[in-house]
Parts: structure tokens; sequence; C-alpha cells
């Protein structure tokens, strides 16, 4: 079996242990997920599998992604994500569930940070800004120097300033799993997850075990 | 709050009774030391109740020896916490009694309330 889930993001809470110690939980409805398609070395160059997630309305899905699906007689899902794997023990149409994962076990959750639109060097980079006092004015968030002087002339490309933050894909490496309710299809991890309540979350083994 | 979130709740403990701001109470608290339990009394006057499902907690004001304020915050769900025993309520006219705080002898007590 893959170990991996897509999930929604539900929010942060925290839960206690049988020794009374709370613990900061994000909470994340996980599964069932789908395998609706299998990557093999030989013919696609690596191994992957492909899951499902969120069954939609087969009007929300374009044809092409039904056709994907209907070919394997698989449900109308609204999300596909591919995995590595190191093995295939799967088939398309297999069904995962939370209780892939057990407590206790460490994972790596993948998700899209939460969006700051254009923001300044002091937010994005954490640049100290200009003085606040000594006759200054306009200068409190101003980002200072960006380059050199009369060599090069220029400002080289990729250097820090302001500009769009947020909405990237973010790795959180090694949360431990403290809670699976496979009922609920609803898993815990301990620590924050990137991304906004509702967000897309994707949850793989831990690289670093 | 979401359906899923209440779901992973602690459940409430029986021990604990409705607490208002200003209830004289003496909180039991397990502690551990080593692999003996043994429970810790706490008494004093709740000057904060604060919701939010698991989070939920509040704090209580004490004035220890030589006039030194000491405040402790609990977390009702916790289960740490044996029993909380209200020994008795006071007429108070604000949520947040911070304003003990400032106070010393005689003008730090509560009008007691009888219900």
């Amino acid at each position: 079996m893959i170990k991996g889930l897509i999930g929604k993001k539900i929010g942060m809470t925290q839960v206690f242990d049988e020794a009374g110690v709370a613990y900061p939980v994000t909470l994340i409805e996980a599964g069932p997920c789908y395998v609706t398609q299998v990557r093999e070395p030989s013919r696609d160059g690596y191994a992957a599998v492909q899951l499902g997630f969120s069954e939609a309305n087969p009007k929300r899905l374009t044809g092409g992604q039904l056709g994907h699906l209907k070919a394997n007689e698989l449900p109308p899902l609204r999300f596909l994500r591919e995995f590595r794997a190191k093995s295939m023990e799967v088939a398309v149409g297999d069904q995962i569930k939370v209780d892939v994962f057990a407590v206790g076990e460490r994972v790596d959750v993948v998700g899209t940070s939460k969006g700051k639109g254009f923001a300044g060097g002091v937010k994005r980079y954490g640049f100290r800004g200009g003085p606040k006092t000594h006759g200054q004015s306009d200068r409190l968030r101003a980002p200072g120097s960006r380059g050199s002087g009369t060599t090069p002339g220029r400002v080289y490309k990729g250097a820090r300033g302001a500009g769009h933050m947020g909405s990237d894909r973010v790795t959180v490496q090694s949360l431990k799993v403290v809670l699976v309710d496979a009922e609920r299809n609803l898993i815990g991890l301990h620590g924050a997850v990137p991304g906004p309540k509702g967000g897309l979350i994707m949850i793989k083994e831990a690289r670093k075990q | 709050m979401s359906n899923l979130l209440k779901a992973v709740e602690a459940p409430v403990n029986p021990n604990i009774p409705e607490l208002r701001p200003g209830d004289v109470v003496s909180v039991h608290v397990r502690i551990k030391e080593g692999d003996r339990e043994r429970i810790q009394e706490f008494k004093g006057t709740v000057i904060r109740l604060r919701n939010g499902g698991n989070n939920q907690n509040f704090t209580v004001r004490r004035v220890a020896s030589n006039g030194i304020g000491v405040e402790r915050t609990f977390l009702l769900r916790s289960p740490r916490l044996d029993k909380v025993v209200v020994e008795r309520h006071s007429r108070v006219r604000r949520a947040q009694l911070y304003f003990l705080r400032e106070r010393t002898g005689k003008r730090a007590r509560l009008k007691q309330k009888f219900d």
C-alpha cells in the first residue's frame, strides 16, 4: 500500500495525551483517496501513484478529466495528485484511507501557503527598515540599498526586494501523527500545516525518519 | 467551530461545576512526581474564564505570603484537573477581574453573593 493522502485542512486545536500534556494539533480531513493511475518505470520512466480526492459534481470537471476517471470506473474526483512510490503494490481503483498512517508515525506535509499579496521587503525578507527618529521621514519600512555603486551600476538579477509573497508550495517535514479517526476520515498532526483552512493538503511518508 | 473540530474535543470533567468570575474556588490538580501521583490544591478567586473547546481555561488568583499575588491558569478539559470546589460566589460587575491586581488588603475583597 502506498503511504500518501490528499486532504483538506480543517483547523487547529489542542488535544491531551494520557499524561495530560496538551499538544497543538492541526486537523486534516483526508481521504478516502482512490488510485487513479499507476506510473511505471518501464513505461513512464519513474515510479509513482496518482491519487484522486474529493467527489464532485461531474459538471465541474472537464471532459478530459472525466474520461480519465471513467476509463477505470472511478467516481468524479476534483483533485488528482501524484505521489512517488517505492513499491508498486497498488492497482487502479484501490481506495486509500487515513488508516494507512498510524499514531506516532512521522509524515511530511505539502500545502499552499496563505497569499500575502504584494509585500514589502520588511515583511517578505525581514529587512530591518529605516530609523524611526533622527529626522527621518518616509523611511520606516524602506529597503535601503539593493546593490553596489557605479560598478556594476545596476542591481543584480534576483536581488531581494518587494514582490509577491505567499501562495507558494510549502513542505513541512517530520510532523508527528497524533490522532487517526478512520470513521470520520480525520487525521491530526502535531504542529502547524501550511495554508488556509479548507486548503488542499498532501500527506506523505516522512523523508527523514 | 466546525463539527470535525468538535469531534476531537475531550470529554467535560463531571467534577467541575459551572464557574463564574469572582468565585472562590479550590482547584485539585493531579501532580506526578516520578511514578507517584499526588493531588495539589490551589485556592483563590476566579478572575477570568475563557471558552474555546479543548482550550477552555480559567485563571485563579490568590495572595500568597508577604502579599505576593499568584495567578495560575488551568485548562478546563485537562485530565490533570481532579476536581474544582466552589466555596463562595461574589457579586461582581465585570467578566475579567483584573482590577484585583492593583488592590491589596481590605480593598481587594469582593462582596459575597448568596443564591
